[in-house]
């Protein structure tokens, strides 16, 4: 495949959208120039994520989507991949040791299936109607707190400078986007000691602050 | 490598069914040792200290406790490179591959949860209802990947992750009384697994532990 003669990538997403962040990261990693294309998934008309229009580009009304050599591709883990697998300029994002890959897929899983769909805005949003500002807060407290202490747990036996060793890795582009989130939800992050750490590292880092949600086009900051 | 045979600590029913799928198709025998999450031993002390997420399943293997069903199946793979190649060698195909189960992985099932979690306040009519819409949202996004990838199964014609994915999920479904007829490809492609031997022998029904609910 050509990749020289495909056209510039776009990247549909929302700048607080967790999962939009850790593609925006390894797109940044991986020193690939895309077009960005915000969803607005707060949007006073219910959602742009929930148009006709959008629902042709991904049934599942998620973002990110990404649209590069010629193909839309969706969920952020495999996207992800699919930059390392085909892109080798830039940081490698998964190592080519099968235990170390397996460590940080294990991390980047723990974050992706075992704490975000318990808090991002659409079941936040459904959590308030259904149970109350309080049990929102409740619900909030238990799932990210329940989560970060089992990526503590994990980081335990990876950990080096960043969550598997001193490479960075998958892991490490879910765990910052997380965090952020957590701590928007008022979790106190210094209470897992190795997750803070790491996050420090990571969160300084110029691919790191280009795909933070304050820098985006649809940032809330630079829309006043 | 370990030359201990692994263990699987796992349930007769839900996500656990996948790895055990993955280590028939690799022919990795291993040892089936049951975690009763009806009976909250997911949270004994030494559980906990196999997988601090009190969650199933752990492949204990070479070594390592694995948690997590991707990366295991991912990591079986890797190490394992038997036919079939359960993670394509195309990246394109590789990409659609994994981008199916996740739909399944962390589009789906962690959504059913929640709804289900919610299940006394949202009463019983209205579970099943956006249980069945989860379900459906998702069955839908497979279905238009596999209009691009499909052959005899999700990839082409060779068994994949994805339809080890699949499996589970559509069996959920037909448990939910969720009309499928809406998805033919899945449909398709589930029914010619389900007769595979890999497929059956792993099946919730044929486990130590299962229970008639």
């Amino acid at each position: 495949m050509n990749r020289a003669n495909a056209a510039r990538p776009i990247l549909w997403n929302y700048h607080l959208s967790t999962c939009s962040w850790r593609v925006r990261i390894a797109l940044s990693l991986k020193a690939i120039d895309y077009e960005y294309r915000a969803v607005d998934l707060l949007s006073k008309k219910g959602g742009d994520q929930f148009s006709t229009q959008f629902t042709k580009l991904n049934p599942k009304q998620e973002v990110p989507i990404l649209l590069i050599d010629n193909n839309l591709f969706t969920q952020s883990i495999p996207i992800i991949e699919y930059l390392d697998d085909t892109r080798t300029s830039g940081t490698k994002l998964l190592s080519s040791d099968p235990v170390k890959r397996a460590k940080s897929k294990i991390i980047a899983e723990l974050i992706n299936s075992g704490i975000q769909p318990y808090q991002n805005a659409n079941v936040i949003k459904k959590i308030n109607v259904q149970m109350g500002k309080v049990k929102r807060i409740e619900w909030l407290n238990f799932y990210l707190n329940k989560g970060l202490k089992a990526l503590e747990a994990n980081l335990k036996n990876t950990k080096g400078r960043y969550c598997v060793g001193d490479e960075i890795s998958i892991a490490d582009l879910c765990l910052v986007p997380q965090v952020y989130a957590a701590k928007r939800y008022k979790i106190d992050v210094t209470k897992y000691p190795l997750i803070n750490s790491v996050n420090l590292e990571l969160e300084i880092l110029p691919n790191f602050i280009k795909a933070h949600p304050d820098n985006q086009p649809d940032s809330l900051k630079n829309n006043n | 490598m370990s030359l201990n045979k692994p263990i699987l600590w796992n349930f007769y029913r839900g996500a656990s069914w996948r790895v055990r799928i993955a280590l028939a198709f690799k022919k990795i025998d291993y040892e089936y040792k049951s975690v009763n999450i009806d009976k909250g031993e997911q949270f004994t002390k030494e559980y906990e200290n196999i997988n601090p997420n009190n969650e199933i399943p752990t492949l204990q293997i070479d070594g390592f406790n694995l948690t997590q069903t991707m990366p295991i199946i991912e990591y079986l793979d890797e190490t394992r490179p038997s036919e079939p190649k359960l993670i394509p060698v195309d990246s394109y195909l590789r990409c659609k591959a994994r981008s199916i189960a996740e739909i399944v992985n962390s589009g789906m099932q962690p959504y059913q949860k929640v709804i289900k979690r919610l299940g006394k306040e949202l009463g019983e009519e209205e579970k099943n209802a956006r249980l069945e819409l989860s379900t459906k949202k998702a069955f839908k996004a497979i279905e238009s990947i596999l209009a691009e990838t499909s052959g005899k199964y999700c990839i082409g014609d060779s068994i994949t992750i994805a339809d080890i994915f699949l499996v589970p999920a559509v069996h959920a479904a037909r448990l939910q009384k969720i009309n499928l007829n809406h998805y033919p490809t899945i449909s398709r492609i589930t029914d010619r697994l389900d007769q595979l031997p890999e497929v059956i022998q792993t099946h919730p029904k044929k486990q130590v532990d299962f229970q008639q609910s």
